[in-house]
C-alpha cells in the first residue's frame, strides 16, 4: 500500500504565537488610552475643581488643580485609579449578598442573560430548521425575522416589562425573554446558511440511502451548521448581556449591572457608573470567551477542522 | 485476505435469470428556462448480473444521468426502466445499490470508520455490527489502520477508496460509479482501477462504471456502452473477450487495443470528435 500516515506531520500552530504577539501591542493601546483618559479627566473636571478650590480662597496652584481634578469626590469624569479603587471596594468590599456589591448585580444580569441565551439560541434553531425545510416558512417567516430587528431594543424593552409584569412574570423572566429577542437572530441567520451548506453531493448520498429528514439534518445538516453556529453564538452571547443590561433599566432598577448604570447616571456617581461598566465589559469577554472554549472543544471532537 | 461479507452469496442469486438493470425507450427531458433539453433519448439496455459496465462518451452524452435515473436521483420522462426487476424508486428503498460519486463526499467531520459507517446508521444496524461490516469494507479497499484518521488527512486517491468502501459497507449488488477517479492524476488512477477490478473479482457486484478514458473503459469492463450527445444515445455496445484476470500489463496487447479501437470509431461515428 501506498498510503503514508500523515497524522504524526506537525501541524502548525498559528493560534498561540498570535496570541503571544498580541500582548504587546495590546499594553500598547492600553497605556495610550490611560494617557487620554487622564488628560480628559483634567480637562473635564477642572470647572468643578476651580469652584471647589477657591471655596478656601485662591491661593492655589496649577499643581493643586490636578491634584483635585484627579481625586474629587464626584468628577465628572473620574480618573482611572478611582474606578479602580471603586470597582475594588464594590467586587472585594462587600459581603456578595449586598446590594452594593457589584458581585451580586453581575450575578443578577448573568442569570437573565444565561436564561436568554439558551431560550434565545433554541429558538433561533428551531426557526433555522423550520426555515430550512418548510418552503412556506422560509417564505413568511424571514421577513418577520429580519423585521423584529428594526425596532430598537429600547422601544420595545419597557412594553416587554410592563406586558409580561401584568401576567405575572417580574424579575428574570422579562429580562431573559429581551435578551433571547436579540440573542435568536444571529442564531436563525447563522443555521440556515449552515444548515444549507452541505453540497448536493452529499446530499444525494442521503437520499441514496434512503435517508429520512430527520436523518439527513442530524447526519448531515445539523453537523455540517456547526462551524456557522459558533461566530452566531459568540454575536449572540453578546447581545443577550446587552437584552438583559437594557431589561434592567425600565424595572426600577433594583438588581443587576442595569440598576446600577441607572443609578449611577440618576445620583451622579460617575466613578459607580465606570465601574459597572467595566464589569459588563468584562463580563462580555468572560462569555465570549467560554464559548469560544467550548467551540474549541467542540472542533477537536471533529479532527481538528471546524 | 479473507473476505467474511455476506456480498459472496452472490452465487445464490446468480440464476434467477432476472436483469439488474433494464431501460426500454427511455427518455429524459430537462425543462429548463431556455426551453426543454433532451438528456437522454430512447435508451434500450440490459444488465445481467455480475457485469462490469462501462457507460463512455464525451461531455453530455448523459452517461450520468443514465446513471442517477437507475440510482432515482432523477426521474425518466420516458419509457421504462426497471433495477432488480422493481422500479429504481423501490430499488433505492431497498438499498440495493452503492453509490460512489465524482467527488469522495466524505463528511470532514467523520473520521473514515465513521464515515463508512454512515450508510449502516441510517439503515439502522446495532454499533457491533456498524463497527464490524465498516472495518470489513476497509479492509477490502486496502485501508485497514486508517479507521481513525480524518478525511483531511488521506491523499484523494485514499479518499475515493473510503468512498467506494462506504457504497460497498452495506454489500449491495450494485454498484454505480459515477467518473469515480476522474480528478485522481494517472498513476493513482492505474493503481485503483487494479484495485477495482481485483474487489469485483471477489465480491462480484454488478459495477456500472461511467468514464470518458477509453483506456479505462477497456481495462475494467466487460461490456462498453458507447454514449453520443445531444440527444443523449446508446451508439453501440461493445463486448470485451480479454480474459477476466488482467493486470496493467493486458494495455500492451493487440486485443486490448483492437477493443479500444473499436470504441474510439464509435464514438467518432457519434461525431464526439468533431467539437
Amino acid at each position: 500500500m501506498t498510503a503514508v500516515d500523515v497524522s504524526t506531520g506537525a501541524k502548525p500552530k498559528p493560534v498561540r504565537k498570535a496570541r503571544s504577539g498580541r500582548t504587546l501591542p495590546m499594553l500598547a493601546v492600553l497605556a495610550v488610552l490611560m494617557v487620554v483618559w487622564y488628560i480628559g479627566a483634567i480637562i473635564l473636571n477642572s470647572d468643578r475643581a476651580e469652584r471647589q478650590l477657591n471655596r478656601g480662597g485662591d491661593d492655589w496652584g496649577i499643581v493643586d488643580l490636578i491634584v483635585e481634578d484627579l481625586t474629587m469626590d464626584r468628577p465628572v469624569l473620574p480618573a482611572p485609579h478611582q474606578v479602580a479603587v471603586e470597582l475594588w471596594n464594590s467586587l472585594i468590599g462587600q459581603p456578595i449578598d449586598s446590594p452594593r456589591s457589584l458581585v451580586f448585580h453581575a450575578s443578577v444580569t448573568m442569570t437573565s442573560t444565561l436564561v436568554g441565551f439558551v431560550l434565545g439560541t433554541v429558538l433561533g434553531m428551531l426557526l433555522a430548521i423550520g426555515i430550512v425545510h418548510v418552503r412556506t416558512l422560509d417564505r413568511s417567516l424571514m421577513p418577520w425575522v429580519i423585521a423584529s430587528q428594526t425596532i430598537p431594543i429600547l422601544a420595545i424593552a419597557p412594553m416587554i416589562v410592563v406586558v409580561l409584569g401584568n401576567i405575572g412574570f417580574t424579575g428574570v423572566g422579562p429580562k431573559s425573554v429581551i435578551s433571547a429577542y436579540l440573542c435568536f437572530f444571529p442564531v436563525t441567520i447563522g443555521m440556515v446558511k449552515g444548515l444549507r451548506s452541505p453540497d448536493p453531493m452529499q446530499l444525494d448520498l442521503m437520499r441514496t440511502y434512503s435517508a429520512t429528514t430527520g436523518q439527513t439534518l442530524a447526519k448531515l445538516r445539523w453537523p455540517a451548521s456547526i462551524p456557522f453556529l459558533f461566530p452566531s453564538l459568540r454575536i449572540g452571547i453578546s447581545l443577550a448581556l446587552v437584552g438583559a443590561i437594557v431589561g434592567e433599566l425600565p424595572t426600577g432598577a433594583q438588581a443587576g449591572i442595569g440598576a446600577r448604570l441607572l443609578l449611577g447616571s440618576y445620583y451622579g456617581q460617575m466613578t459607580a457608573l465606570w465601574a459597572a461598566l467595566l464589569v459588563a465589559a468584562f463580563l462580555a469577554i468572560a462569555s465570549i470567551t467560554v464559548v469560544g472554549l467550548v467551540e474549541r472543544l467542540v472542533v477537536r471532537t471533529r479532527g481538528g477542522h471546524a | 485476505m479473507t473476505i467474511t461479507m455476506p456480498a459472496m452469496d452472490r452465487q445464490h442469486e446468480a440464476g434467477d435469470g432476472t436483469d439488474v438493470v433494464a431501460a426500454a425507450g427511455l427518455g429524459v427531458t430537462f425543462q429548463t428556462p431556455d426551453g426543454p433539453v433532451v438528456a437522454l433519448e430512447d435508451i434500450n439496455l440490459t444488465i445481467g448480473r455480475g457485469e462490469f459496465i462501462s457507460l463512455i462518451g464525451p461531455s453530455g452524452c448523459g452517461k450520468t444521468t443514465l446513471m442517477r435515473v437507475v440510482a432515482d436521483l432523477v426521474s425518466p420522462t420516458a419509457g421504462s426502466i426497471t433495477v432488480n426487476g422493481v422500479s429504481p424508486d423501490q430499488a433505492r428503498l431497498d438499498r440495493s445499490y452503492g453509490y460512489v460519486f465524482q467527488a469522495p463526499a466524505l463528511y470532514p467531520w467523520r473520521n473514515v470508520l465513521r464515515n463508512v459507517q454512515l450508510p449502516l446508521e441510517v439503515m439502522g444496524l446495532p454499533g457491533d455490527q456498524r463497527a464490524q461490516r465498516a472495518k470489513a469494507a476497509l479492509e477490502t479497499v486496502g485501508l485497514a489502520g486508517f479507521e481513525r484518521k480524518f478525511p483531511w488527512q488521506l491523499s484523494g486517491g485514499m479518499q475515493q477508496r473510503v468512498s467506494i468502501a462506504r457504497a460497498m459497507s452495506f454489500e449491495p449488488n450494485l454498484l454505480l460509479m459515477d467518473e469515480p477517479f476522474g480528478a485522481l492524476d494517472e498513476i493513482t488512477r492505474d493503481n485503483l482501477n487494479v484495485h477495482l477490478l481485483d474487489l469485483w473479482a471477489r465480491t462480484q457486484p454488478t459495477v456500472i462504471f461511467v468514464t470518458h478514458s477509453i483506456p479505462e473503459a477497456v481495462f475494467l469492463s466487460s461490456r462498453i456502452v458507447v454514449m453520443s450527445p445531444r440527444p443523449g444515445r446508446v451508439l453501440r455496445v461493445i463486448d470485451s473477450d480479454l480474459p477476466q484476470d488482467r493486470d496493467l500489463d493486458i494495455r500492451e496487447t493487440t486485443r486490448f487495443l483492437e477493443i479500444a479501437h473499436e470504441v474510439r470509431m464509435a464514438l467518432r461515428e457519434g461525431h464526439s470528435y468533431d467539437d
